[in-house]
């Protein structure tokens, strides 16, 4: 059996026809299997879902209760069978609930890592490398360029800043899902006690981390808050709210940006970011490398991302790789789109 | 140099100029002696070594990366010293792209790779883990999530790629900007590459990109000369202006400086033949104050649209002959006109305008911009260009400090000094002669008529000054005005907007406007330029609100904003002049475009075309 013959890029996303179900689909399919609750990765109109309680639940948040016909929900480590083949889920270090996907038939073993991170996350379990033969890797910071550094260092700037600028207020734009935990939970940790202010649309998945034992400290949402009251203050948004109509109400805002593209000066820049915090949930080129190496697959399908850098040095390491031509994933924070009404609150 | 490094980065992405401020006197609060002074030198280009050449640092990277991933960087980055200093391998052997040079993350038991690494690694970040597991419990319930925790745990994760655990073993710390400053200094040309190497291995990201900027002498992070003496200034509480007239007889590390603005020393004095004096700057007139004003109290010359710059020479202890040219912020931009130093061979201070003359006549700003910010000052740019002096006050004669004499009596001064000096690069400006307001409106309306004769277009309007008037720095009330030439007007159509920075970053408040022609599919709009202000704070906010609520498209942070005939905002837009521009798909480029007015009523059929832009154009080059 070939790998291809397990699972196929079409359409619809990566197909496993020997399973009968599709892994992150972008299009309604009969049954999917998800890796995170990303909305790249899980969408709606699926007839059965199968993803960690995690994820089926941030999905729920999203697209309410009818989000798919039945739903299943699958440990880490846990094992089921879906026709000819066996999955198994192992802890991605994504956001809360992200896995990677481990599908095996006979002895063929492929596994589809989603969005993952090798680096220290207190707001999910870590990453896991999974010996595989075929190794399917996402390459979002897929350049030699992206080292993201220890993210802790990155908060002190942020802090540094709040001391510097005590009459200003920062304003932190943070992937809703996962990245704004993270910063929080980061922030926490070098000691930081005071209220963290909230952008209305980041309420909901906020106080579903809550719920899920991770301590975030005294959190606000912004609505209603002074001007001046705002001052000194760190506020956690959507990126796409730090530039907006939104903002008038701080007080002569810091905007910062906590993002593995914060690492090229440019890519700050044009978004108008005076306070870059390379933050990533995606590992970066040191950490992809280092598992793709780990997993010892002899095989690496690259997707969504900087695609030709990493198929490149795997072939000069002798790996076998090519790139998987899978459309709609990706650059979820640059992509965020806030409803209107969150925005106006 | 790390430190220095923050500062840099910081620098480069804040827009608000009080903010810079803070940020670099921050700086020099907590950085000691020598860092903070050679960090002052850095940000007021004061530091002088050979540069290295971007030929090097690709050398540099072409030996320790490959060169597919290189180009791919590169591609992706746009900045060599940005690519370099994000992709420089890690630790010591950074020959080798190895595992060793990043740990792998939690590698297989089963497996086995990098095994003995891990086992080093996990000591490091055991306690982070183990700190990390109190502070945040297990986001997973249930026996198998806290098994995968503690699996996570007791293997070790490494925390994004940093080694700083190796480097502490193997690596001396990096170097301090000091170090770097005074080896560069010294190092020659064959021991640079091995130098450079050795403190790129020792940096992190931010530390190797400032050093890179610093060795290729390629700041631009916006920062003048002016804003870091200002920042400095602030340190002590001090007066900008006195940092500027004792800063000629300084030099790097400025231990003296810094003691004096943190009271421990006494103030530097300025040894120095040729020193800068702070300028005196005029109010712009507004036509009710002429109502006040006497005829008989004033001189009028022509307002010449060059640069203000004071013009220095002193004798130094040896008895030599020192020139220096000043702008008016007090930057020392001697080395930028070589030309015009033989001409200043007497002792004395001239503020005056640097133009560029051509058969005697004055040529317009937009050739003398060629003379401005260039590195190399060829022999074919002073011949192409040749600068010219155009005196109109003189500040100090020889020994004498003349800035208390009424301005009568320094233009009686400096009419004889620039006799004795007798140099045709070195002129005198001239007097129009007027007897009431009326006259003068005339001459400023048609300064060809009123004396300009054929220089007439570098004239951007007058300038009346009392004739009892010391000469003050600052801008003192009442005593030089300015009333410059009205602007070209035209009325434009609001193509593209875009979002500004700063305090802007909520608004659209950068415009593209353009004029009609007649193109391919019949009129089109053809944009001629680019404006972010010249309206209220009240106009901003009605054009933003324009602009959302008539976006087409959006391409990025750029907004389409709808323009056709029927549909649209006309803008008013005022600009001081014109000039060719095959850069511009318009062709022409406007001189200092701002928004004069909103013209909500006009449809944009009715705006200017392009034909009244070129028709300007061939005005002005007709003359």
């Amino acid at each position: 059996m070939r790998p291809h013959d397990i699972l196929l890029p079409v359409a619809a996303g990566l197909c496993c026809k020997p399973g009968g179900f599709h892994i992150d689909p972008v299009r309604p399919v009969e049954r999917a299997v998800i890796t995170h609750g990303h909305s790249d990765h899980a969408r709606p109109g699926h007839g059965a879902v199968l993803a960690t309680q995690e994820t089926l639940d941030m999905m729920r948040l999203r697209y309410g209760d009818n989000f798919a016909a039945t739903t299943q929900a699958i440990r880490y480590g846990e094992e089921v069978r879906l026709g000819d083949v066996k999955i198994k889920f192992h802890p991605a270090g994504h956001v809360l609930g992200s896995a990677q996907i481990a599908v095996s038939c006979k002895d063929l073993c492929i596994v589809a890592s989603g969005d993952y991170k090798d680096a220290i996350d207190p707001t999910c379990t870590p990453f896991e490398v999974v010996p595989c033969d075929v190794f399917i890797t996402e390459a979002t910071f897929g350049l030699p360029v992206f080292r993201h550094g220890d993210a802790a260092d990155e908060v002190k700037k942020l802090l540094a800043s709040v001391a510097l600028f005590p009459e200003r207020a920062h304003l932190v734009g943070a992937y809703s899902l996962g990245k704004a935990q993270r910063v929080i939970a980061l922030l926490r940790e070098q000691g930081y006690d005071a209220p963290v202010y909230l952008h209305g649309a980041m309420e909901g998945i906020t106080r579903y981390y809550e719920s899920r034992g991770i301590a975030l400290g005294e959190l606000r949402l912004v609505k209603g808050m002074k001007k001046a009251d705002l001052a000194g203050t760190i506020t956690l948004a959507p990126p796409t709210a730090t530039s907006d109509i939104w903002t008038r109400r701080f007080p002569d805002p810091v905007t910062a940006f906590a993002s593995g593209w914060m690492r090229v000066r440019a890519r700050a820049r044009q978004r108008g970011v005076e306070l870059p915090l390379v933050i990533s949930d995606h590992a970066d080129w040191d950490g992809l490398t280092a598992t793709i190496a780990a997993t010892g697959a002899g095989e690496v399908w690259v997707t969504h991302g900087q695609e030709d850098a990493l198929v490149h040095w795997c072939k000069a390491r002798g790996l076998a790789a090519r790139p998987l031509d899978l459309v709609g994933y990706g650059d979820e924070e640059e992509n965020e789109v806030v409803a209107a009404d969150e925005a106006e609150t | 140099m790390n430190r220095f490094a923050e500062l840099l980065d910081r620098l480069a992405y804040e827009p608000g100029r009080n903010n810079k401020l803070r940020l670099i006197t921050a700086y020099f609060r907590d950085t000691p002696d020598p860092d903070r002074g050679y960090a002052l030198a850095a940000l007021t280009g004061a530091l002088s070594f050979k540069h290295a050449k971007p030929g090097l640092i690709r050398d540099l990277i072409m030996d320790r990366t490959d060169p597919v991933l290189f180009g791919l960087s590169y591609d992706y980055v746009g900045d060599l010293s940005e690519t370099v200093a994000l992709m420089w391998p890690k630790g010591a052997d950074g020959h080798r792209e190895s595992l060793l040079g990043h740990p792998s993350p939690q590698p297989s038991p089963a497996r086995g790779e990098g095994a003995q690494l891990s086992a080093a690694l996990s000591l490091r970040v055991s306690s982070k883990a183990t700190a990390t597991a109190l502070s945040v419990p297990s986001p997973l319930a249930g026996p198998e999530a806290s098994e995968a925790r503690s699996r996570g745990q007791g293997e070790g994760y490494h925390t994004g790629g940093t080694n700083n655990g190796l480097r502490l073993l193997n690596n001396p710390p990096p170097p301090t900007l000091s170090e770097v400053v005074v080896t560069l200094r010294t190092l020659g040309k064959t021991e640079l590459p091995a130098q450079l190497a050795r403190w790129l291995d020792e940096l992190d990201e931010t530390g190797r990109w400032a050093l890179l900027k610093l060795v290729t002498g390629a700041m631009r992070i916006g920062i003048s000369a002016r804003l870091a003496k200002t920042a400095a200034a602030a340190l002590g509480d001090k007066d900008p202006h006195e940092i500027e007239l004792i800063w000629p007889g300084l030099a790097p590390p400025y231990l003296e400086l810094f003691a004096w603005l943190e009271g421990r020393g006494d103030k530097p004095v300025n040894r120095d033949p040729a020193p800068f004096r702070p300028v005196m700057l005029a109010h712009a007139i507004e036509d009710t104050d002429f109502a006040s004003l006497d005829p008989a109290d004033f001189i009028a010359e022509w307002k010449w649209d060059g640069i203000r710059v004071q013009a220095v020479g002193g004798r130094d202890e040896r008895g030599h002959m020192q020139a220096r040219l000043y702008s008016r912020t007090g930057e020392d931009i001697t080395n930028s006109f070589p030309d015009l130093l033989p001409s200043l061979h007497l002792p004395g201070a001239i503020d005056g305008e640097l133009l560029v003359l051509r058969d005697g006549r004055v040529q317009t700003f937009n050739v003398l911009q060629q003379r401005l910010n260039r590195k190399v000052v060829s022999p074919k740019l002073t011949k192409d260009f040749p600068i010219h002096l155009r005196a109109y006050d003189l500040l100090g004669d020889d020994e004498n400090d003349l800035r208390e004499l009424p301005f009568v009596e320094r233009r009686a001064h400096l009419e004889v000094f620039v006799r004795k000096l007798n140099d045709p690069r070195i002129d005198l400006s001239p007097t129009i002669a007027f007897d009431s307001w009326q006259a003068l409106i005339a001459a400023r309306a048609d300064p060809a008529s009123a004396g300009a004769g054929e220089d007439a277009d570098a004239v951007e309007g007058v300038m009346l000054k009392r004739r009892d008037a010391p000469y003050l720095p600052g801008r003192p009330r009442g005593q030089w005005w300015k009333w410059k030439r009205d602007p070209h007007i035209i009325d434009a159509v609001l193509m593209y907007a875009q979002r500004g920075h700063g305090k802007r970053s909520s608004y659209y408040s950068d415009y593209t406007f353009g004029v009609w022609t007649s193109g391919e599919d019949g009129e089109q709009l053809v944009p001629v330029g680019k404006a972010y202000f010249g309206f209220t704070d009240e106009e901003l906010l009605q054009i933003d609100r324009f602009v959302r609520r008539n976006t087409t498209e959006k391409f990025g942070p750029v907004r389409h904003v709808v323009h056709e005939p029927d549909q649209g905002l006309v803008l008013e837009v005022a600009f001081e002049g014109l000039a060719r521009s095959p850069r511009h798909k318009s062709g022409v480029a406007m001189r200092f475009p701002r928004i004069n007015r909103l013209r909500w009523g006009k449809p944009p059929r009715e705006a200017d075309r392009l034909e009244t832009l070129e028709r300007m154009l061939k005005d002005v080059t007709a003359n």
